[in-house]
């Protein structure tokens, strides 16, 4: 079996650890195994954008060490925020010695000097270039049977365009992992907006006013089902779900599904109770067999 | 009668400071109002991302820094992505924030939240909010 060195995130190991379980499970179907890294932080969450803020680059390089330090040049991510800052801190310290240097400075405890020489990688893009959908189409096992799916990318795979892993304004790649598994897609203007994102902690009204535009849009081209990537996103598009429909009586709820629950679904895997009880709509309701 | 048309008059320190953390120069925006245009909760805000950046090329520094645009600006990077001129307004409104948050002027307090909202957020969701919105 083929390992890949895996950087989870703090969100995947609690409220999306069904993200992270259905990434792993069909990984190993395709006899890939993601290998945790031994030791990891938080890697920070958000990108720090301000010149002179280098303190905030630390805790996602030095997961990039811990890869180092595992023998890799690669790490996995599926979190598309861990992927953005991780990729972000990463190119900001391959494209500036100085800072890398001053960087490495700081971390003088660490056993090995970081290079700038990981690659991060994003589980979508490697599914799409490297097992490819093709292949995947071939193993489906249990078909999506024409459920309609709107894609919701968000802001993290496609923004800004050093990190993009597909078209920033017509991204396709939800769309053809779905129709591989047999789906259908629609299409609406929301899939590239950003869902509120951290407004949800403070500004909960900034994000029921999106939650109820995404859904509503999608659920006006006639999909079923939202299927993202983030788990923000996720929390954001699926549990403030309940606080939109207290805000909108009219409001009509659908289930949101991280891509991976939906290529575990069609490689055979079982829908795992612990899986759909992270889930604030029902994800099950949508299978029809 | 000759005129002299400037930016010294208006070019102040905080001006000076905004341009060294950010390393954007908003006198490149031209006001084509894209960035309004793109930004998904722009209806949230006291002054739209265009506005902003005209504020700031005035001078009308406090007027920015006392509305609530950076603080609604979720860092989506619509805005940047759609700029004609190359302007990262995305890094304008966080250089907005810390010019604010490194006054110790946080934006969220967690205190004023209920504890049963906390304990049911995601950790991605708290550790983001409290790296742009507190100091």
């Amino acid at each position: 079996m083929k390992k890949i060195a895996y950087y989870p995130g703090c969100t995947l190991k609690t409220t999306a650890a069904n993200f992270e379980e259905s990434a792993i499970e069909s990984m190993k179907k395709f006899d890939i195994e993601l290998e945790e890294l031994d030791r990891w932080n938080c890697c920070g969450t958000v990108f720090s954008l301000a010149t002179d803020d280098l303190m905030h680059h630390i805790a996602a390089i030095r997961n990039l060490i811990r890869v180092k330090e595992e023998k890799s040049n690669q790490v996995m991510t599926l979190c598309a925020m861990c992927y953005n800052t991780l990729k972000r801190s990463n190119q900001r310290v391959k494209s500036n010695q100085e800072d890398l240097d001053k960087i490495n400075d700081f971390m003088y405890k660490e056993d090995l000097n970081y290079n700038a020489d990981v690659d991060v990688l994003h589980l979508l893009p490697y599914l799409r270039d490297e097992i490819t959908f093709s292949k995947i189409a071939k193993r489906v096992k249990k078909s999506l049977n024409d459920i309609k799916f709107s894609a919701f990318y968000g802001c993290t795979l496609l923004r800004p365009k050093e990190i993009q892993i597909d078209d920033p304004f017509m991204p396709t790649i939800l769309e053809n992992l779905i129709t591989a598994l047999g789906g259908e897609t629609v299409e609406t203007p929301y899939a590239i907006e950003c869902c509120g994102a951290y407004q949800t902690v403070n500004q909960v009204d900034v994000v029921v006013e999106r939650t109820k535009v995404i859904i509503d849009g999608a659920r006006n081209q006639g999909a079923e089902a939202i299927v993202t990537s983030c788990p923000l996103c996720a929390f954001n598009l699926d549990h403030r779900q309940k606080e939109t429909k207290k805000k909108y009586s009219k409001f009509i709820e659908m289930p949101v599904f991280y891509f991976t629950e939906l290529l575990a679904y069609g490689l055979g895997i079982e829908f795992k109770k612990e899986w759909k009880d992270l889930h604030y709509v029902d994800p099950l309701s949508i299978f029809k067999n | 009668m000759q005129k002299e048309i400037s930016t010294k008059k208006i070019f102040s320190k905080l001006l000076e400071k905004f341009e060294t953390i950010s390393g954007e120069n908003t006198f490149n925006c031209y006001q084509c109002g894209c960035c309004s245009a793109a930004c998904p909760v722009a209806s949230e805000m006291d002054l739209l991302p265009s506005q902003v950046m005209r504020y700031i090329q005035i001078g009308l520094t406090d007027e920015v820094l006392n509305g609530n645009t950076m603080w609604i600006c979720a860092t989506c990077y619509a805005c940047q992505a759609r700029c004609p001129r190359g302007i990262d307004i995305a890094t304008v409104m966080e250089t907005l924030r810390q010019i604010k948050l490194r006054k110790n002027e946080d934006w969220t307090v967690l205190g004023k939240i209920d504890v049963d909202e906390l304990n049911k957020l995601p950790p991605i969701a708290l550790i983001s909010n409290l790296r742009k919105m507190t100091g």
